[in-house]
């Protein structure tokens, strides 16, 4: 079973050279930390800043310099202030190439519920919606059960939609799962984990084919 | 040069009323208009209808204003940090319109851009979209968004000249350089206040034209959210 910061290692594998990426909030944040050396990345968060760094020294931080999550960061050189509609302008003429987000809930037709839970739960959608339906490549950080122990990788969402049908990929703590036409097909599991564990921990049926592959986690 | 310059808070927030409809800008906590905000709980201005991503926090930013019942409806994308604006939203005692981050900067924006509506695929299949013409282009389904109507807007810049050219600094740029001008009448308030001249036309975010009235505001707090550091 993974940790949360061995499925951002795991997801920053997907992020390749020259890629602009869209990080959300929690453990996406994360995957910054293992981008592999030698990929030329930019970060992007969408309170308008391209070129996101590390968190800055203690003592240097500036309040007009924050992330989406209203976290103190630095910016790498080459980076860019912009407002918010152009942000989201960038992001809707897809010149971001990765969106790496969190979710409560993710269905086998790609659907994702990530930011209400009536009558509980309701904090708003912030800029997820607006990075769900137009970002091409859209993969789930998650883990694959609730605190109630109920699976989050469904048939269908029960929550408020985010989006539909624009999830590409989850990487869960047992497991990576792609969405495919016909479902979700498991393609890799995490190190010690069988494949009976991951479809007893999954409500939507999973496409299984051949000998899955462990995950690399390095 | 068309002198926009106010004395004071008090000077620029004249002829704000009960039950109007206000955008302020901002990102969580930063870059929020702070004077602007303190002088409106100051003067109990009630039933307000504010246009913001966020809401503040229960002692900073919008809490304030919220802790005093001035708000009777909220728009916002994101309203997370916020014990008191989730009490006040779950008792019915405050109306929210939550909209996607990125249709509501759009939706100032079209208002600053004298463009009544637009379509984008945000909130499509969603509740967002209930109600609401939707249209496919390109083999895609979009959902129409009218552009926000407002009576004040409140912007907070880094830098401004008296004829309210408007510079922002970071991340404080946000909605604030979406809102000016988006509504009858913006307010400026600006960390430094400088004579003509002083700025460079190539380097002003927001041109004079899109500000009725610029001060400079005292004490800015800038308090941060989350303070992330890392050790030397």
């Amino acid at each position: 079973m993974l940790t949360k910061e061995d499925i951002a290692k795991r997801i920053a594998k997907e992020v390749k050279d020259r890629y602009y990426v869209n990080l959300g909030i929690g453990i996406p944040t994360l995957v910054a930390n293992f981008v592999p050396d030698g990929i030329d990345v930019e970060f992007q968060s969408e309170n308008g800043v391209l070129g996101m760094g590390p968190f800055p020294f203690e003592g240097e931080e500036d309040a007009d310099i924050i992330n989406a999550g209203k976290q103190t960061i630095t910016t790498l050189p080459g980076a860019s202030f912009f407002d918010s509609a152009f942000s989201f302008g960038m992001i809707r003429s897809k010149k971001v190439d990765l969106t790496i987000l969190g979710a409560m809930e993710v269905a086998e037709n790609g659907d994702i519920a990530n930011w209400k839970i009536p009558g509980k739960m309701v904090k708003g959608m912030g800029g997820a919606m607006d990075l769900v339906a137009s970002a091409e490549n859209i993969i789930v950080a998650m883990m694959h059960v609730n605190r109630a122990g109920e699976s989050k990788i469904l048939k269908r969402c029960t929550l408020p939609l985010t989006g539909v049908g624009c999830v590409k990929k989850v990487v869960t703590e047992l497991a990576v799962l792609e969405v495919t036409t016909k479902g979700f097909k498991l393609l890799e599991r995490a190190p010690g984990v069988t494949v009976e564990q991951i479809i007893a921990a999954t409500e939507a049926e999973l496409i299984i084919e051949g000998e899955i592959p462990e995950m690399v986690i390095a | 040069m068309i002198n926009k310059k106010v004395n004071n808070v008090q000077e620029a927030l004249q002829g704000i009323e009960n039950g109007m409809t206000i955008m302020l800008g901002g990102f969580g906590l930063c870059g929020i208009p702070e004077n602007s905000i303190a002088e409106l709980v100051q003067k109990e201005t009630r039933d307000l209808t504010c246009i913001s991503n966020n809401a503040g926090v229960d002692e900073f930013g919008l809490g304030l204003l919220l802790k005093k019942h001035q708000i009777k409806k909220m728009i916002s994308s994101y309203v997370g940090e916020n014990a008191e604006f989730e009490r006040q939203m779950l008792s019915g005692e405050l109306d929210v319109e939550l909209t996607p981050q990125g249709t509501l900067a759009e939706k100032c924006r079209a208002a600053q851009a004298g463009i009544p509506a637009f379509f984008t695929p945000a909130g499509f299949g969603t509740e967002v979209a209930e109600g609401k013409e939707t249209r496919e282009f390109n083999g895609k389904m979009h959902v129409m968004e009218l552009a926000y109507k407002a009576d004040f807007a409140i912007v907070k810049a880094w830098k401004g000249d008296e004829a309210g050219n408007l510079i922002f600094k970071g991340t404080a740029r946000n909605f604030n350089a979406c809102m000016a001008g988006a509504a009858k009448i913006t307010i400026a308030e600006v960390e430094h206040l400088l004579p003509v001249g002083s700025l460079d036309p190539n380097e002003i975010h927001i041109p004079g034209i899109m500000v009725q009235r610029i001060f400079k505001g005292d004490n800015f707090e800038k308090r941060i959210e989350q303070r992330t550091v890392r050790k030397k």
